[in-house]
């Protein structure tokens, strides 16, 4: 790299990174409240009081419990419709296909409407469950469907359609030509698509803040707090996740490394 | 081979019925949600058909140019910072380029209302970046709760989604063609303007794409870092939903139109990519 280009690299990757640095000095400021601009100590008090917030808590809790559901449900659903509309003929998965990327164009805050409109008007009719833990799984497992469809159906039409054949021309079952040949053969798109829907559902904020009714998620709870009284347990609560993150990331790393290293595999854009 | 051929379409048939599921739940949870936004948009509290919504969306024209114009200066300034950086990364050896990706990404994975926090610390009247400005005797700036501090947040909160498409696109430009050009004579500038530039735009289509429509749709970042005074579409739909002036039937109306808008910009955006390079691509 050339002197200009490294400059000009280190001052966008400064204006990347200088709110998170903020974040992560503020949150071992001993100062209390209302000064969120001057260091004035090292401590560890806000992590003792984040700990200590059941409120905060509860939101992580009910913000894993969407995700994971969320992953999981849009993962089989998604790589399951992906198998059919690889079968589709041209005109039906043409039209498929378009409302499949309806939610990713549409902006966020329309999808999060719609789906309020959805829920209530379904509440109406059918009587039960206000807005809560059930709508915020549901909207989640919408948005994160179309991801987990896109990273599915590469993978199957990389795939040899000739393989599932040789299998059961072999004396496979289809159910077993399915679970041990297609299945392999497309693991790495649905774990992208799993991955993606996780992260998806964890950092989502403007579906669930239509949706949630009065159950928190950490993203509304956070938005609550910078809304209110602004406490430095919000710097805490980030720095912790994004340690979480960094070491998340390294392990995924060194994995697709190790991964690369035994097969060439294609990089997958995550 | 003849035989397997009946076996074959039964098989296909019953594949296909796998996807019956997602085919149910993609009625129920996108065709008939956006069926109600329309729905809602055409009626009035009592249910009777009305043009008074969409008519009603007229009074916030200026709201809808101010976000357009807003969504539109971030975007170009994405396109601006976004591209030299891709540019760069792209050119660097293999190992270095994984590194650099990664750092582009990895703030994406913190929670964007945090980032955008951390951003009122910074801006504010006594905030860090004023501190330092005292600190070497230059006077404050005022900058939080303007409109420079939204377009800001904006790009700051969506620039990856720029820098992405780009270097995913230029990575994967043949290097025998740039080599065609100079040995056919063309200098550096030349081989920029006329094969680099012309052969990455599916991936600036789509990162002007991804980065126009949440920066016009956004309403939190607005509310955080406008300080009210520069209401956005987002801001104003949330009003009508969650906030104070409710009325789900304007607030259907608003999202309708800010919904076509942005599927007409998507559609003019699209009639710019030649080739349907772009099909299917989904960086994320």
């Amino acid at each position: 790299m050339k002197t200009a280009a490294r400059i000009y690299t280190f001052l966008i990757f400064l204006f990347l990174y200088a709110p998170i640095v903020v974040l992560i000095i503020f949150s071992f400021n001993s100062s209390s409240v209302g000064s969120r601009s001057v260091f004035t100590g090292f401590s560890l008090r806000w992590y003792n009081q984040l700990f200590q917030d059941s409120m905060l808590l509860a939101a992580l809790r009910n913000t894993l419990i969407i995700a994971v559901v969320a992953a999981a449900v849009s993962t089989v659903l998604g790589t399951a419709a992906a198998l059919g509309i690889t079968r589709m003929n041209k005109w039906l998965r043409r039209v498929v296909m378009d409302v499949t990327n309806f939610p990713m164009v549409n902006p966020d805050i329309v999808t999060g409407v719609s789906l309020m409109l959805l829920f209530v008007a379904g509440n109406k009719l059918i009587g039960g469950s206000t807005l809560g833990m059930t709508s915020l799984i549901f909207a989640h497992i919408t948005f994160c469907l179309p991801y987990v469809i896109l990273s599915v159906m590469p993978k199957l039409r990389q795939m040899d359609p000739n393989l599932a054949e040789a299998a059961q021309d072999l004396g496979c079952t289809p159910r077993a030509a399915f679970f041990k040949v297609v299945l392999p053969e497309i693991m790495p798109g649905i774990m992208t698509g799993l991955i993606m829907a996780f992260t998806l559902s964890i950092d989502d904020f403007v579906v669930s803040y239509f949706t949630s009714g009065t159950t928190q998620t950490l993203p509304i709870f956070i938005y609550s707090m910078t809304r209110k009284r602004v406490s430095p347990e919000i710097n805490a609560l980030s720095t912790c996740l994004f340690g979480i993150i960094i070491v998340l990331l390294l392990i995924i790393n060194v994995r697709t490394a190790k991964d690369k290293k035994s097969d060439e595999a294609p990089a997958k854009e995550v | 081979m003849p035989f397997p051929k009946a076996e074959r379409r039964h098989s296909a048939l019953k594949l296909k019925s796998v996807s019956l599921p997602y085919l149910v739940w993609m009625i129920i949870f996108i065709i008939v949600p956006t069926a109600l936004v329309v729905i809602f948009a055409f009626t009035d509290k009592n249910g009777n058909f009305t043009l008074q919504n969409i008519q009603a969306v007229g009074q916030y024209s200026n709201v809808f140019l101010r976000s357009i114009w807003l969504g539109a200066i971030a975007t170009i300034i994405c396109l601006l910072l976004g591209y030299p950086l891709a540019y760069i990364i792209s050119k660097t050896n293999v190992r270095r380029q994984s590194v650099l990706i990664m750092l582009v990404m990895l703030p994406m994975w913190m929670n964007f209302l945090l980032r955008t926090y951390a951003w009122m610390t910074l801006l504010e009247d006594s905030g860090i970046i004023n501190r330092v400005l005292n600190f070497f005797g230059l006077p404050s700036i005022h900058m939080i709760n303007t409109r420079g501090a939204v377009v800001l947040g904006m790009v700051y909160n969506y620039i990856p989604y720029m820098i992405l498409p780009l270097y995913s696109v230029l990575t994967k430009i043949d290097k025998r063609v740039i080599e065609a050009a100079q040995d056919l004579g063309a200098n550096r500038r030349k081989v920029f303007l006329r094969v680099t530039l012309p052969l990455s735009m599916p991936g600036v289509i789509s990162g002007v794409t991804m980065v126009f429509v949440p920066a016009v749709s956004t309403f939190i970042i607005s509310k955080m870092l406008g300080g009210g005074s520069n209401l956005l579409i987002g801001d104003l739909i949330d009003m009508q939903f969650l906030g104070s002036a409710y009325n789900p039937n304007l607030g259907s109306a608003i999202s309708l139109v800010l919904m076509v808008l942005i599927l007409i910009c998507m559609g003019i955006m699209n009639q710019f990519d030649e080739n349907g390079a772009t099909e299917g691509g989904v960086l994320v």
